[in-house]
């Protein structure tokens, strides 16, 4: 579904990937977990086509399309989801104004008709009930008052309605507490697990793992996957630290 | 402000950002027309305009306000010739003045708002919102000016410009004037420019926003603020879509 080839990436002039492969199949939920630094969030912005960021080899394939042949907005309409370690505010545009006119725009990239107000808000409700979202929050302006967790909790509800085909999510878990980490582990699991879905999980922590336990789990360091494993792998680098297992591979 | 007798030239304070010579092509008759507007106590004048066709337009609107009387004025100033509407309002004792207005446009035209509010009597308020967003090498200006007389104590006036470039040859310009002598006054007024935000724009989009509707969206929060104190759901929407009208096409 996702196959990543000898990705270079730059910004500013820095090679920060240097040589990055990966293939993610559809039903499988692949970890990808690293230092500070070692290019996990570039990835994900290399992914959905951040500007400022330069690729300068490799090719990424995505559901058979080249995906950078496509717009940011055109891989989010061919089901790319991208999941926003700092969700953005938009003052003056509301959660449902927001989402119905992305997830319209998407339906008419793909040749499909448009939602009606009423059939988006009873999709809207039925999402925000997954992830225990009150309705009235989506009636606010986006992320804007939002607490960290609210906003990972947003991303999530925001997931659900686009019903995207493949997620790359870049430490949804940072700023969650207990309870959130385990609303939005359950939703990752509720909206994405399915065998034509994918996940790609960016994270620092074992903690969501053991909500949405991996199919996969890949160690980042300075530009390149160096290892490969099941959820066990997880574990390891939490017991020994990165350092052990760099050293190992 | 002075009644233009004979054609104005930027050396004017109120024409310092305009474009004289579109004025001039009005001629000097046009500029001396004022529309009058006497609201009495008590009462409400209310009144939405779309200003912007094809021709220069200027408009000038001179209302006196009763004790407790209120005037709501809303406009959408959206020419692709030179626009400029210009209100001058003599509050009377706790009257109301709420001003709204955006202006929006690309070109080399020069779009503007020009205020002058008279608080004569003490204890009223006035309140003016402005949104300013242009392209290409557009202008848009806001000149407000408020007086506040010795006796209009208890006076409450508030301004606020804000400008939105989306090009870099684009400009905003926005001229706050006070003059109080009263002493237990509340005059507040502020005035900043940017540019579009980008990482909303890159959010937007992935999201699958496409450029040209996640500036649509945008532009319309932005100018959203200028309308918030119109009542009328309708109206604040035909203002909204007249003004985003000229958004089509630029992307």
């Amino acid at each position: 579904m996702l196959k990543i080839e000898n990705l270079h990436a730059e910004v500013d002039g820095k090679a920060i990937l240097k040589g990055l492969s990966l293939k993610v199949p559809a039903g499988e939920v692949h970890a990808i977990m690293g230092p500070n630094g070692a290019g996990k969030s570039t990835l994900a912005h290399v992914l959905g086509g951040k500007p400022g960021y330069d690729v300068t080899q490799g090719s990424v394939e995505f559901r058979g399309s080249d995906l950078f042949d496509l717009e940011p907005h055109e891989r989010a309409a061919t089901g790319l989801f991208l999941g926003f370690q700092y969700p953005v505010e938009i003052p003056g545009v509301s959660n449902v104004q927001f989402l119905r006119e992305a997830l319209n725009s998407q339906r008419k990239y793909r040749g499909e008709e448009p939602l009606s107000g009423g059939e988006f808000l009873k999709l809207a409700k039925e999402k925000a009930g997954l992830l225990k979202m009150d309705m009235e929050m989506l009636k606010r302006q986006v992320n804007v008052g939002f607490s960290g967790g609210e906003k990972k909790r947003a991303e999530m509800v925001q997931m659900g309605i686009l019903d995207p085909a493949f997620a790359v999510l870049d430490e949804t878990d940072s700023g969650l507490d207990i309870d959130a980490l385990r609303i939005v582990g359950e939703g990752i699991n509720s909206i994405m697990r399915s065998p034509d879905n994918g996940v790609l999980l960016i994270t620092h922590y074992q903690r969501l793992l053991d909500v949405v336990k991996p199919d996969k789990v890949s160690v980042l360091a300075d530009g390149r996957i160096i290892r490969t494993g099941g959820a066990d792998l997880a574990l390891k680098l939490e017991e020994e630290g990165y350092d052990t297992v760099m050293a190992d591979a | 402000m002075p009644e233009a007798k004979t054609l104005p030239s930027r050396r004017d304070e109120a024409w310092r950002y305009s474009d004289v010579d579109a004025a001039a092509r009005l001629g000097a008759s046009a500029l001396d027309q004022w529309r009058e507007i006497s609201v009495p106590a008590g009462t409400t004048h209310h009144e939405s305009l779309m200003i912007g066709g094809c021709d220069p337009e200027l408009h000038r609107i001179r209302i006196n306000l009763g004790d407790g009387a209120r005037a709501e004025i809303f406009a959408a100033n959206a020419g692709a010739d030179f626009t400029r509407l210009e209100v001058e309002v003599t509050l009377g004792r706790a009257a109301h003045f709420e001003f709204g207005g955006v202006t929006i446009g690309g070109g080399d035209t020069v779009r503007e708002f020009v205020t002058t509010t008279i608080h004569a009597e003490p204890e009223a308020t006035s309140n003016q919102t402005v949104r300013s967003v242009h392209w290409d090498t557009a202008t848009g200006n806001f000149l407000g000016e408020i007086k506040v007389a010795r006796h209009a104590q208890k006076t409450d006036a508030a301004q606020d410009f804000k400008g939105l470039l989306l090009d870099a040859g684009a400009s905003a310009n926005a001229v706050p004037q006070l003059e109080i002598f009263a002493d237990d006054v509340k005059c507040a007024h502020g005035a900043t420019v940017g540019q579009l935000d980008e990482a909303a724009r890159f959010y937007m989009a992935a999201r699958g926003l496409s450029p040209a509707d996640a500036q649509r969206l945008l532009v319309q929060a932005f100018i959203g603020d200028a309308f918030v104190e119109l009542g009328e759901e309708a109206e604040r929407e035909k203002l909204l879509s007249a003004a985003l009208e000229k958004l089509e096409g630029r992307l």
